[in-house]
């Protein structure tokens, strides 16, 4: 379970850092949206991979931490999740002027060689 | 009451931002007037704050009051309080200078500065590092905002960089989070401390790997070499008043590493890579303000300069010399800010055309005589120029450090704190070697462009108004408020650093052990 999860990070925070790195504007938005899901798997599991546990406790039982997945990390991806999706909305709309105002997709405004 | 000081300086500019975003655009004067009020009012909370860490007992506020490792607390040490002060300075000043005319030139302006506000407060005064990380959101998200103030292709292409450079540079910032979570179970930064010393060697490595790209993530922010090429182009085509506030961006990066970085690992490990990461910034900085044609490649080049000489003052020498850094902080932070709100005044003088902003009032529906340049800047103050040459001047000072301005009483005791530390004696020497060149690098780029701009012969008188000389002068009074009282804010700042080297009062405060 462990392994699979940590190849699948692995695989996406790759695919984000090769589309990161290329020319074009969506590739990089494509690329940073990879690179937070990665990132946000990343943050789950530090909560360690223990499947069938609640994350919340009963109230008037015993508790046995030992039970229980660890509540916080799903709060704070959840908070990275929020924060990711408003910021690559805003890439978006500059992604959309950026295009409009210089012509080109490219990320630095100009076609290589122009 | 006073005990909610702490929290007022994060929850007014969030407040005054949101009840901005409710008043009708056209309606400039009300905006301004509540913004500007509420921009005075901080700096007179942040004021109180910094008288209060020096005396009051605690500095800490339990959001909620949760007790320490459950919920957040926020920590108004001196260092905080003071960042929080300056910030405050800075953004009045920038308000008041675009209220001659840039807060017309688009939506929401003075939303986003108080947005930017409340996030920087919020990164200076927590204590805990998710905290930290949704602050520095904040604070970003409002920044790519003023970063694309006013529109343009060039403002556009430059924050196109900027954000996404940032956004990697966040994601870098959630895995050391969460790696640092992992392995101690909390967020605290003071419980952090207790809970790695109690770490098996194993584990230790993986916080400390944690700790490694969190930091990789803040001299992203400082613009460390090799990991600030991004800064310059996009603070020098930011609109003035933006470029003004951004000036103070870098140093949450450096407020960050030397909160958490003296902490955590009490100024030892690690402290080479600040020293000479800090000294390739710095000569990176040096190189790219000779080489800038113009004048906002030279107050970006400037900031990475002060970048560097901080990043290598923390990592070089102790207490003595943090304190001397934090000063040349405060410093250099104020000089450049004024800088970058005279790069407009002076570039006006240089070419009288303002098409750019024409252009953007229009796409965004505004009437076109509310900004026309012509009508609303007309009033040409006697001696402008001379009051320019002056400024330019007093920036230069400030920058290159020579006296009278503070620049040279920050840099002289910052070369005294280095050299009168025992031990690294060679890297110390070539930081103050560097420290000198920066000063004579400064001094002839300034001059070059100095002479360039106020002795050539076709310039044009500059239409300039009293709302944009002011806030330029009344940051240079403070340059020499800084530079009069020396001795106490050298003090203050002393006891501010000594407390950062020795964190056991910090972190018994917080936990309420």
């Amino acid at each position: 379970m462990e392994l699979i999860i940590a190849l699948g990070i692995g695989v996406l925070a790759g695919c984000g850092v090769w589309l990161l790195l290329r020319p074009r504007t969506f590739q990089v938005v494509l690329g940073l949206s990879l690179l937070s899901y990665s990132v946000n798997l990343f943050i789950f599991v530090m909560g360690w991979v223990r499947g069938g546990r609640p994350p919340f406790v009963e109230p008037g039982v015993a508790v046995d931490p030992r039970v229980f997945a660890d509540p916080l990390p799903q709060a704070l991806v959840l908070t990275a999740i929020v924060i990711a999706f408003a910021t690559t909305a805003l890439l978006l709309v500059v992604l959309l002027a950026a295009r409009g105002l210089t012509g080109t997709d490219h990320v630095d405004g100009q076609e290589p060689g122009e | 009451m006073i005990e909610h000081l702490l929290v007022a300086p994060i929850v007014l500019p969030l407040g005054v931002g949101a009840v901005l975003l409710l008043i009708e655009e056209r309606r400039h004067r009300a905006k301004a007037v509540l913004s500007l009020t509420a921009a005075l009012a901080l700096a007179a909370m942040a004021a109180l704050l910094v008288a209060r860490a020096d005396i009051a007992t605690t500095h800490i506020y339990r959001l909620g009051s949760w007790p320490a490792p459950f919920g957040i607390v926020l920590v108004a040490d001196r260092l905080s309080a003071a960042m929080v002060l300056l910030a405050a300075v800075l953004a009045i000043a920038a308000l008041w200078f675009s209220l001659a005319r840039w807060h017309g030139a688009g939506p929401h302006f003075h939303t986003l500065v108080h947005l930017l506000l409340a996030g920087l407060n919020g990164a200076f005064l927590t204590g805990d590092i998710f905290n930290l990380f949704v602050f520095f959101e904040l604070l970003l998200a409002a920044s790519y905002g003023l970063a694309l103030y006013g529109g343009g292709a060039q403002r556009t292409r430059a924050s196109l960089h900027y954000i996404v450079v940032n956004l990697a540079a966040s994601l870098l910032f959630l895995i050391g989070v969460s790696l640092i979570y992992g392995v101690s179970g909390t967020l605290n930064m003071a419980d952090i401390v207790t809970r790695l010393a109690a770490l098996p060697a194993a584990d230790r490595v993986l916080a400390e790997i944690g700790i490694g790209v969190l930091a990789v993530a803040f001299f992203v922010k400082a613009g460390m070499w090799p990991l600030g090429f991004w800064l310059a182009p996009a603070y020098a085509a930011a609109s003035a008043p933006a470029a003004a506030i951004f000036s103070i961006l870098t140093k949450v990066g450096i407020y960050a590493v030397l909160r958490l970085w003296l902490l955590v690992f009490g100024g030892t490990s690690g402290a080479e890579l600040l020293a000479f990461g800090g000294m390739a910034t710095l000569v990176y900085g040096v190189i790219g303000m000779l080489a800038s044609q113009s004048l906002g490649g030279l107050a970006g080049h400037g900031l990475l300069v002060s970048s560097g000489t901080l990043l290598a003052a923390v990592g070089l020498g102790g207490a003595a010399s943090t304190a001397a850094g934090l000063y040349y902080l405060a410093v250099s932070t104020v000089g450049i800010a004024a800088f970058f709100l005279l790069i407009e005044l002076v570039e006006r003088a240089r070419e009288a055309g303002a098409d750019v902003l024409a252009v953007t009032a229009e796409a965004f529906g505004l009437r076109r005589e509310e900004t026309q340049p012509e009508e609303e800047v007309g009033i040409v103050v006697p001696a402008a120029m001379a009051f320019l040459g002056l400024s330019f001047l007093g920036c230069g000072l400030v920058i290159a450090g020579l006296p009278p301005l503070p620049g040279f009483l920050a840099k002289f005791a910052l070369m005294e704190a280095l050299l009168s530390e025992e031990g690294s004696l060679p890297a110390a020497w070539s930081v103050v070697a560097l420290l000198l060149a920066s000063g004579l690098a400064a001094t002839i780029a300034f001059g070059r462009a100095g002479v360039r701009i106020f002795w050539a012969t076709e310039r044009v008188p500059p239409a300039v108004r009293l709302a944009e000389l002011a806030p330029i002068a009344a940051l240079l009074v403070v340059c020499v408020v800084l530079a009069v009282l020396a001795g106490p804010v050298l003090d203050y700042l002393g006891e501010g650093a000594r407390v950062l080297h020795e964190p056991a009062a910090y972190i018994e405060e917080v936990l309420g052990r």
